[in-house]
């Protein structure tokens, strides 16, 4: 046993290595970034586990379901919104006879601190009907991952381990278990369970129906789905999911009437104990941290005995995440008496670095569309994202990754002219080649520009999954005309011969695809530093 | 015993290694730390906050409840103001005085140090010069902790462990540097 001080990120990566991971797959986003990044650092040099970066969410978790599928356990990383690009192989995967572990780490990011959105990855979950665990401290995302393992072995499904933003980037100690050996490699033999046509996945669609009750029952007796009953207060009790427990435990000495509590920490739903606890109470107070996924199901359509007070009833806030305070009225407890600054204090938001090579390319985009008595600019998911805030100010559309590029060729063939798509490097590898395919086989009117960094930066500056320097060819090789096809220098110096070429690209009514490339100042700096220092 | 801090500043300020070392010192000292720390977007140029609790028993939430911080500790005085809810009535702020001014509307700079100096507990630190002094531009987070020392729960001595743990590596003139802006900081009333 020794003692770590983790980010919960980390937590859930060392819960893997020491239980036996072999291999390890993921797609940078804040905030589930860190797990990889610790097992990338982990296994460099030791060559164990693998762990490489995936070019997206969907890749990724096909490659874990690869390495169950030889026997072996896997781990894929992603954010809320990453599950969404990789849903396709989730939602089926769940219908194969999983071998080695499949743990599939998803962070969610309740409050929007780094998202366009605040989903809750419990109803992706139940949506799959597949098992969810959910951490509330360091220590648990340790040990929940490691449990995960031996679920997914247990009832032949991936699992899920749901993180938010709190636990992800949060520090504290751990303690660690002994380590557990990997799975030896041992290839799925029982084809029928591996090949979905629809014979075979209405078979094994029974099967997880079936199964269902299983998991039902481990879950209504797991310590992750602890019920404490009060036998003297018959008044109310209190459910917690998620973070929610932490901020009902910091709160919980200044209630007097000691509810009884049941927390629960291990999905499907345990309802017999749920049903427990409404004996014993005429209402019940539900925290969860995301949606009021359990407290959907308690409410119901019809009437029913039991008082519930919850997000549904605006008791707890719907939106943003709990906070120790923003749960206080509904406990019933006084606000606390806070004072505020007695100037008034201008908001800070981001923006992008000093000398960022975004900045360059935006104004010049910029500059030109003031010449335009009309033109388009959509955006995507990065730092660029950075130039829809002021002082720029340049994207009209930011809406999931790769939508640039397709949004731009809807809007285009509606009937906008000049429209600019304006994509990053590693966004693109992601998910804006397929939009890229079909601009070319429709000959869109469109200029596509790849503002290529380098780097995947607003993550921490992963590198993108393929050098920079294959971009062009990559472009040229879906069939972009060669004289439509641009590298310029996303730099200052050369600001008035890249309007040139932008006016130029727009007026060419087709593809065009400018690739405007420098490195991201940020990562620059750390390779100088990194290279100093050896 | 608890002790709580809320840490801020200016993405790209160094909260999070100022951050590092005071937990470095609490754990040494025998405490439980909890750290909730900020990544990806607000990193860049924004507005950044840390949750820092220290306590010899059980801590459950990451999150400082409001009005209950014992701490503010910036290192931007406008941003030390704006987590003023956090702080409890006998809680202190430190905070240098220095701006970072990267938004249009950024206040007169005497009008946020009148503001702090008004508060019933505040000290205001000139951490730039004291880290010249020390012997290098980039020590001012070390000066602010050094200026916060006197009202944390360890000694000097455990937090120049933790300087020393966590700037090993990068040799002793570092750490020396480092050690000096503590001093330093720690003689500012
Ligand atoms: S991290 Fe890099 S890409 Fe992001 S804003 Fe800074 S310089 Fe630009």
């Amino acid at each position: 046993m020794s003692e770590f001080v983790v980010l919960g990120d980390e937590a859930v990566a060392l819960g893997a290595i020491h239980g036996g991971v072999s291999s390890c797959y993921g797609y940078p986003g804040t905030p589930s970034t860190e797990v990889m990044e610790y097992l990338l650092e982990y296994s460099k040099g030791k060559g164990a586990p693998f762990a490489r970066w995936s070019s997206n969410e969907k890749t990724a978790l096909e490659e874990g379901l690869g390495t169950s599928f030889a026997g072996k356990r896997a781990i894929v990383t992603m954010k809320h919104v990453g599950l969404n690009v990789a849903a396709d192989a989730f939602m089926n995967g769940a219908l194969l006879d999983i071998k080695g572990g499949l743990v599939i780490v998803v962070a969610d990011d309740p409050g929007m601190h780094s998202s366009q959105n605040e989903q809750d990855s419990r109803f992706f979950a139940d949506f799959a009907k597949v098992m969810c665990l959910e951490p509330v401290n360091q220590q648990q995302a340790y040990d929940m991952t490691r449990e995960a393992f031996d679920l997914s072995e247990k009832f032949n499904i991936p699992v899920v381990v749901r993180l938010v933003t709190r636990l992800s980037h949060s520090r504290a100690s751990i303690v660690t278990s002994t380590p557990r050996a990997e799975n030896p490699l041992d290839k799925a033999l029982n084809k029928r369970d591996w090949i979905l046509l629809p014979a075979n996945a209405r078979r094994r669609w029974d099967s997880l129906l079936t199964r269902q009750k299983e998991m039902l029952e481990y879950t209504e007796f797991t310590a992750s789905n602890p019920l404490k009953i009060n036998k003297e207060n018959t008044s109310r009790g209190v459910i917690t999911t998620g973070l929610g427990y932490n901020y009902f435990m910091e709160n919980a000495s200044e209630l007097a009437d000691n509810p009884s509590h049941l927390h629960i920490g291990a999905y499907p739903i345990p309802e017999d104990k749920i049903r427990a606890l409404a004996d014993c109470v005429d209402e019940i107070v539900i925290l969860e941290e995301g949606y009021p996924f359990v407290e959907r199901l308690l409410r119901g359509l019809l009437p029913i005995s039991t008082s519930i007070k919850g997000k549904m009833d605006d008791e707890v806030p719907m939106q943003g995440e709990l906070t120790p305070d923003n749960i206080r009225p509904v406990l019933g407890l006084a606000p606390r008496t806070v004072s505020v600054s007695s100037m008034e204090l201008p908001g800070r938001p981001p923006q992008l670095c000093m000398g960022c090579p975004h900045d360059d390319t935006f104004r010049v985009i910029k500059e030109v569309q003031a010449e335009l008595d009309e033109s388009t600019v959509t955006s995507d998911i990065g730092c660029y994202a950075l130039a829809a805030l002021p002082p720029l100010e340049v994207p009209e559309t930011i809406i999931c990754m790769g939508a640039s590029i397709t949004a731009a060729k809807g809007a285009s063939e509606a009937g906008l002219n000049n429209v600019m798509a304006v994509i990053g490097d590693s966004t693109f590898l992601h998910s804006g080649l397929t939009g890229l395919v079909d601009c070319v086989s429709c000959d869109t009117d469109i200029t596509i520009i790849i503002v290529d960094n380098e780097t995947t930066a607003m993550t921490g500056g992963q590198d993108t999954i393929l050098p920079s320097s294959r971009l062009e060819n990559v472009v040229r090789g879906f069939g972009v005309e060669e004289a439509h096809l641009l590298t310029i220098p996303a730099h200052r110096k050369f600001h008035e011969e890249n309007k040139e070429k932008l006016r130029k690209e727009l007026s060419h009514k087709g593809v065009s695809v400018i690739i405007a490339v420098r490195e991201c100042v940020e990562t620059a700096r750390k390779v100088k530093k990194k290279e100093s220092a050896s | 015993m608890k002790y709580d801090i809320i840490l801020s500043g200016v993405g790209g300020q160094g909260v999070l290694s100022l951050a590092s070392v005071i937990a470095s010192a609490a754990v040494e000292a025998g405490f439980k730390v909890r750290q909730s720390e900020v990544h990806g977007m607000s990193q860049r140029g924004g507005a950044v906050m840390a949750h820092m609790r220290i306590s010899d028993g059980e801590i459950y939430s990451d999150l400082i409840a409001q009005g209950t911080a014992d701490m503010i500790l910036s290192m931007e005085p406008l941003e030390s103001l704006r987590y003023l809810p956090w702080l409890a009535p006998d809680g202190i702020l430190i905070t240098s005085a220095g701006p970072l001014v990267n938004i249009p509307d950024y206040p007169e700079l005497e009008e946020v140090h009148k503001t702090i100096n008004a508060l019933p507990s505040a000290k205001l630190v000139n951490d730039r010069e004291l880290a010249k002094e020390a012997g290098s531009s980039r020590v001012g987070n070390m000066v602010i902790v050094g200026a916060a020392s006197s009202h944390l729960p360890f000694s000097m001595d455990q937090l120049k462990k933790a300087v020393a743990r966590l700037f090993f590596r990068k040799g002793e003139k570092i750490v020396e540097v480092n050690y000096k802006a503590l001093d330093l900081g720690n003689k500012v009333s």
